[in-house]
C-alpha cells in the first residue's frame, strides 16, 4: 500500500538521511520526495510503498516518536485520503 | 509521482491536526423486526443476540481505519428499528427493550445506540404510546440508549395529541435524572420530519425503509470552515464565502466516503449515506457560531445570523452532493446550543435567544437543539414549543427538532454542565405566557396545502 510520510520542522542538516534510515529499516520503499526550506521551516513529503504485513497506524506511532526526538513533526497517513479530498 | 501536491497534503494534515476535522460518527443501521416476537423477554433476547452479531467488528474497524488514515473517529454508534413496533407485537414493558438494547451497545463497546423510537405523526398505536410513556424511566434506567419520536410531518400534519404528550414526557425525563444534571432530557430528541438515515445522536433510528444493515458516516469540521473563510479575509464577497464553504465541504465530505465506504466493506454490509452536518463540539475551534461571527457577526443570535446560517447551510450541502453518491441524514449545520462555544457565549451574553434560535431553525439542518429552560417550565408550554417547532418543518418541508432540557429546580441565569461532547450551558428564558388551551385541545393539525403533490 502507498502511504505519505510528511515531514516538517526546523532545518538541520541530515533530516531527509534520518528519515530515510528509518524507511529502510522498516523495508519501506521511497517512490517519490519532494522537500523544500521555506525561512528555516524544513518541508518534506515522501512517497512510500508500505511492504505487505505492515500496518499504517504501527509505522505511525513509530515515525513519530522517532520525529520528535530529532525536533521533527512526521505523519505518515494512506495516500488514498489526499487521493478523495484533493482530486476530483 | 505525487498525486497530491505538498500544499494539498500539508492542508488535509493541518485540518486534522488544528482545525478539529474528524469523522464525527460511523453508525451501523439494524433492522430488529425479525427480531419481533409475542413474548418480551425472547424479543430481547433476540435483538440482543443480533445487535451482538452484526456490531461485533464495529469498533475494531473504526480503530484500524482511524490508524489506516490517521483521521479521529469519535464515535460509533448504533441505530435500530424504531422499538415501538416490537412493543406494538410483544406488549409488556418497554424498559425491558431499552435494558437490552443497553447492554448489546455496551458489550460491543458502541458509543450510543438510537432507536428507542415511536413515529407517531398521525396517530399512535397502543405499542407506539407504551413506549412513548415509558421514556422517561428508559432514559433513566440506561446509559447508551437514545429516544426520538416523531410528531410531525409535511405528509402527515401535525399529532397535537403527541405533542401534548411529548412536553409531559421531556418534563418528566429531566425530573426522573436531576440529580445527573436532568442528562436524560439531553438523550430525547423530538422531531418532525425525522429522516431514517440520520447516523447522529440522539435522533437517530433505523428506519423502515432502510436494508438489513447498513453503515451510515457522520462527518464534521467547523473548524476547517472557519479557518478556510478566516483566511479568505474581510474583503471576500458573500458569493465567494459560499464558494469557499462549498469546496471546504467537498474535501470533507469525500473524507468520508472514503471511510464510509471502508467501514462498510470490511464489515460487509452495505454503505448508506455519508452525512455532512458541521456538528460543533465544545472544544475551542470547533464551533458554528463561531463560523457565522467569521463571517462577520460581532456575535451569533444578532442581526444577520439567519442570513449568514441560511447562506451556511446551503453552501454545505452543494459541496457535499458534489462530493458522494449518496449524501442523506440531516446534512447541513447543526446548532446544539451547550456543545457549541461560540453558542454558549453568545447565550450567556444575552444575545442569542430561544426566539432568535427559532428563526435559524428555519434554515438550519435541524432544529432547537440542546437548549436548556427553565426548571418551572410547564409540560404545556415544552409542549408549545414543540409545536411551533415542528409547525416550521411541517410547512418547509425539512426536518425540525426539539431536544429541550427543563432544568428542575434551577432558573434562569444559572447553568447546567453536562461535560464531554454534550458541554454545558446556560438556562435560557423562556416568555412566560401560557399556552395551555391551545396545547390541551389536543387533535391533529391538518397536513399542510403544499403536502398534496400527487
Amino acid at each position: 500500500m502507498r502511504a505519505v510520510i510528511s515531514v516538517v520542522g526546523k532545518d538541520h542538516p541530515g533530516i531527509l538521511a534520518y528519515v530515510a534510515t528509518k524507511c529502510a529499516e522498516q523495508n519501506i520503499n521511497i517512490e517519490d520526495v519532494t522537500q523544500k526550506v521555506l525561512q528555516g521551516l524544513f518541508t518534506m513529503m515522501m512517497i512510500v510503498e508500505v511492504p505487505e504485513g505492515l500496518k499504517i497506524q504501527e509505522i505511525s506511532s513509530s515515525f513519530d516518536q522517532y520525529g520528535k526526538e530529532e525536533g521533527l513533526d512526521i505523519h505518515v497517513m494512506a495516500e488514498d485520503i489526499f487521493n478523495a479530498m484533493h482530486t476530483i | 509521482m505525487l498525486s497530491s501536491s505538498s500544499n494539498n497534503i500539508l492542508e488535509t494534515i493541518r485540518m486534522i491536526e488544528e482545525e478539529n476535522l474528524d469523522i464525527r460518527t460511523i453508525t451501523m443501521g439494524i433492522n430488529l423486526l425479525d427480531c419481533a416476537d409475542a413474548d418480551i423477554d425472547k424479543s430481547c433476547e433476540k435483538i440482543y443476540r443480533k445487535i451482538t452479531k452484526k456490531a461485533k467488528n464495529l469498533v475494531n474497524v473504526a480503530k484500524d481505519i482511524e490508524g489506516k488514515y490517521g483521521i479521529p473517529i469519535i464515535n460509533q454508534r448504533i441505530t435500530v428499528t424504531p422499538i415501538s413496533m416490537l412493543v406494538s407485537v410483544s406488549g409488556g414493558d418497554p424498559v425491558k427493550y431499552a435494558k437490552a438494547l443497553d447492554k448489546a451497545a455496551k458489550d460491543v463497546g458502541a458509543s450510543f445506540i438510537g432507536g428507542y423510537s415511536a413515529l407517531v405523526q398521525k396517530g399512535m398505536t397502543p405499542g407506539d404510546e407504551a413506549l412513548i410513556r415509558s421514556i422517561p424511566r428508559a432514559l433513566k434506567e440506561t446509559d447508551l440508549v437514545c429516544s426520538s419520536v416523531n410528531i410531525g410531518s409535511t405528509k402527515a400534519g401535525i399529532n397535537m395529541d403527541a405533542v401534548k404528550l411529548m412536553g409531559q414526557i421531556v418534563r418528566e425525563t429531566a425530573e426522573m435524572t436531576k440529580d445527573n444534571n436532568c442528562f436524560g432530557a439531553a438523550k430525547l430528541v423530538v422531531f418532525c420530519n425525522a429522516v431514517e438515515d440520520n447516523p447522529f445522536m440522539a435522533g437517530g433510528f433505523h428506519g423502515v425503509s432502510e436494508p438489513d444493515v447498513v453503515i451510515n458516516t457522520g462527518v464534521s469540521g467547523p473548524g476547517v470552515v472557519r479557518e478556510a473563510i478566516r483566511k479568505a479575509g474581510k474583503k471576500a464577497s458573500m458569493d465567494q464565502i459560499a464558494e469557499i464553504i462549498k469546496k471546504t465541504a467537498f474535501k470533507v465530505t469525500r473524507m468520508g466516503q472514503l471511510v464510509g465506504a471502508e467501514a462498510a466493506e470490511r464489515l460487509g454490509v452495505p454503505f448508506g449515506i455519508v452525512d455532512l452536518s458541521l456538528a460543533p463540539t465544545p472544544a475551542v475551534g470547533d464551533s458554528v457560531a463561531r463560523i457565522l461571527e467569521e463571517i462577520g457577526l460581532e456575535t451569533c443570535g444578532g442581526p444577520g445570523t439567519t442570513a449568514c446560517l441560511a447562506m451556511l447551510n446551503d453552501a454545505v450541502k452543494k459541496g457535499g452532493v458534489m462530493a458522494s453518491g449518496s449524501v442523506g441524514g440531516l446534512s447541513g449545520a447543526f446548532i446544539p446550543v451547550s456543545e457549541d462555544a461560540g453558542m454558549i457565549a453568545a447565550a450567556e451574553k444575552g444575545i442569542l435567544s430561544l426566539e432568535k434560535l427559532e428563526a435559524m431553525t428555519c434554515v438550519c439542518s435541524v432544529g432547537l437543539d440542546m437548549i436548556i429552560i427553565p426548571g418551572d417550565t410547564s409540560a404545556e408550554t415544552i409542549s408549545a414549543i414543540i409545536a411551533d417547532e415542528a409547525a416550521i418543518g411541517m410547512i418547509n418541508t425539512k426536518t425540525t427538532a426539539c431536544r429541550l432540557i427543563p432544568a428542575i429546580g434551577k432558573k434562569s441565569g444559572e447553568k447546567l454542565v453536562f461535560g464531554g461532547l454534550l458541554g454545558e450551558g446556560p438556562i435560557m428564558p423562556v416568555k412566560k405566557t401560557r399556552a395551555d388551551v391551545m396545547v390541551n385541545r389536543g387533535g391533529r393539525i391538518p397536513s399542510p396545502i403544499n403536502a398534496l403533490k400527487n
